[in-house]
């Protein structure tokens, strides 16, 4: 990938800050989204929150529903390639979808190795519960970042734990006197040229959107008072009892997070919100953020 | 970040998008410039920028909390606008397609011209009443500017599309001068509003503007 395609796929994750990335499964859902005011959707076959009760291989989804909702809207879509399945990355590519999120919601093809993103011309998002993760995807040439959360469980607190890890570990970077930053990288696993700019810029160099288990309009402000720049919300909206309210009313809550009296109004009578999974007590083998490193 | 926005400063619209890149290249003209986010924030402003984002997102934001009159109202009180990309979009009087929003200079726009982000791209132009060089412009999922009423000007055509034009209150342009070191179209906007922007040479470009430039004005936890 040439240096300017780089930068204008960063500049694209720029234009969406402030706003909602939806996933939606279908047509209706990807214009119910656009009329909410999503800045991007995520077209997959199942949400998170499916694709958990399901079980099995999960994969990246059939190109023909990809390009159906493509057709149906005007923002940006995305779509999910897995952890190190470079070829279904070639075929989003080749759909000319907008971006790339390679995913530990679907099951990872590679154990080893991540896509090596700079080979596309395509922008690709990756998930990221510390730092160091966040840097390593980003030297793998990702232009934009989210935390992983948990996805499919409507239970914020993952994604809360990976967005305060991050910050703890920028603010570390930020005050370490300059020796102590090679032993810093190398303990986290940092390139160490990433770790300098994060260093200077006192925060990620690129996007970097909250995901994984968000669920109301206050979720959404919580993410982003704590730093983030936007939010995913997965199986939050077309989970709950009445997706076109609640879409909009994140929307609104992502736009104004730093207003309680404009949360109080955007909170009220949005129905059920999408039923809750417990995380504590969730088995290792049933979460989703250790897949990938 | 968070002051108040000052008399005769810039606002920069910020609901979603390219907020904290306006800001950026309008403090290194040296203009007071703030995010604006509700209706009383526009008071005293000289001009408003409204910027690039997602142009459905933006336009359902602007119509909940009663900004899109504010917005109108203060154009109709001598508020000069400045739309980039999305930005042109809302400021159309027709979109290709779709309902206009707040429709307040003649023009019509068709809505992500050139097709998915594989076709964002880069180029040079010159645009003689801007600057004497020709300026680094940058599109991403731009629109494209198909038709221009009467009573506008056009300040750059390409190839089949005008890509930037102005009336006597509002200036349009369907790429992103803030994603550049050129800090040309900032100056032609100030001194649209009659301020005097820092900085003789208007096509230069700024030796100390980088791509991660406009990180200085997120929110740092």
């Amino acid at each position: 990938m040439a240096e300017n395609r780089y930068l204008l796929n960063a500049q694209l994750a720029q234009m969406l800050k402030g706003g909602v990335i939806m996933d939606v499964v279908n047509v209706e859902q990807a214009q119910i989204a656009q009329e909410a005011g999503a800045v991007a959707v995520m077209a997959l076959e199942r949400v998170p929150a499916d694709i958990r009760r399901h079980g099995g291989v999960a994969r990246m989804s059939d190109p023909g529903l990809i390009k159906a909702i493509k057709e149906a809207v005007t923002i940006p879509v995305m779509a999910k390639a897995r952890i190190g399945h470079f070829v279904e990355a070639q075929i989003l590519q080749a759909l000319k979808i907008d971006y790339i999120d390679e995913s530990e919601v679907l099951t990872p093809a590679d154990e080893d190795c991540h896509i090596d993103k700079t080979r596309f011309e395509i922008p690709f998002v990756c998930g990221a519960r510390n730092l160091g993760e966040a840097l390593r995807r980003i030297a793998e040439g990702a232009a934009m970042i989210r935390t992983k959360g948990e996805a499919g469980t409507g239970n914020v607190v993952e994604a809360v734990r990976h967005m305060r890890t991050m910050n703890r570990e920028v603010r570390q970077l930020a005050t370490m006197p300059a020796e102590e930053i090679m032993g810093f990288a190398k303990v986290n696993g940092i390139p160490y040229e990433l770790a300098l700019e994060v260093k200077k810029l006192g925060r990620l160099p690129v996007v970097n959107f909250a995901a994984g288990g968000i669920a109301t309009p206050a979720d959404a402000a919580l993410m982003m008072q704590l730093g983030c720049d936007g939010v995913f919300v997965g199986s939050g909206i077309f989970k709950s009892s009445d997706p076109v309210r609640r879409a909009g009313a994140i929307v609104r809550a992502t736009a104004y997070y730093d207003d309680p009296g404009k949360l109080l109004e955007v909170s009220m009578d949005l129905g059920d919100p999408m039923p809750g999974l417990d995380v504590a007590n969730m088995p290792n083998e049933d979460r989703l953020a250790g897949r990938g490193w | 970040m968070n002051a108040v926005a000052g008399p005769g400063g810039i606002g920069v619209l910020d609901l979603q998008g390219g907020v904290q890149e306006h800001l950026d290249h309008l403090r290194r003209v040296g203009v007071s410039a703030w995010p604006v986010k509700r209706a009383a924030e526009l008071d005293g402003l000289a001009g408003l920028v409204i910027p690039g984002g997602e142009s459905t997102c933006l336009s359902r934001l602007l119509t909940i909390f009663g900004l899109d009159e504010a917005i109108r109202r203060a154009c109709g009180n001598g508020l000069k606008l400045w739309g980039t990309c999305a930005g042109t979009i809302l400021l159309a009087r027709e979109n290709v397609g779709e309902t206009p929003s707040l429709g307040l200079i003649d023009i019509a726009v068709s809505r992500n011209a050139f097709g998915s982000q594989l076709d964002s791209f880069n180029r040079e132009a010159l645009v003689p009443a801007v600057a004497r060089e020709p300026i680094p412009l940058t599109f991403i999922r731009a629109p494209k500017i198909v038709r221009v009423g009467e009573g506008v000007r056009v300040l750059l055509q390409l190839d089949d599309y005008v890509a930037a034009a102005e009336d006597d209150r509002i200036l349009v342009t369907v790429f992103h001068p803030e994603l550049t070191p050129s800090l040309a179209f900032h100056r032609y906007f100030l001194r649209k509003c009659g301020l005097n922007p820092a900085g003789a040479d208007d096509a230069g470009l700024d030796p100390d503007w980088t791509p991660l430039s406009w990180t200085r004005f997120t929110h740092h936890v």
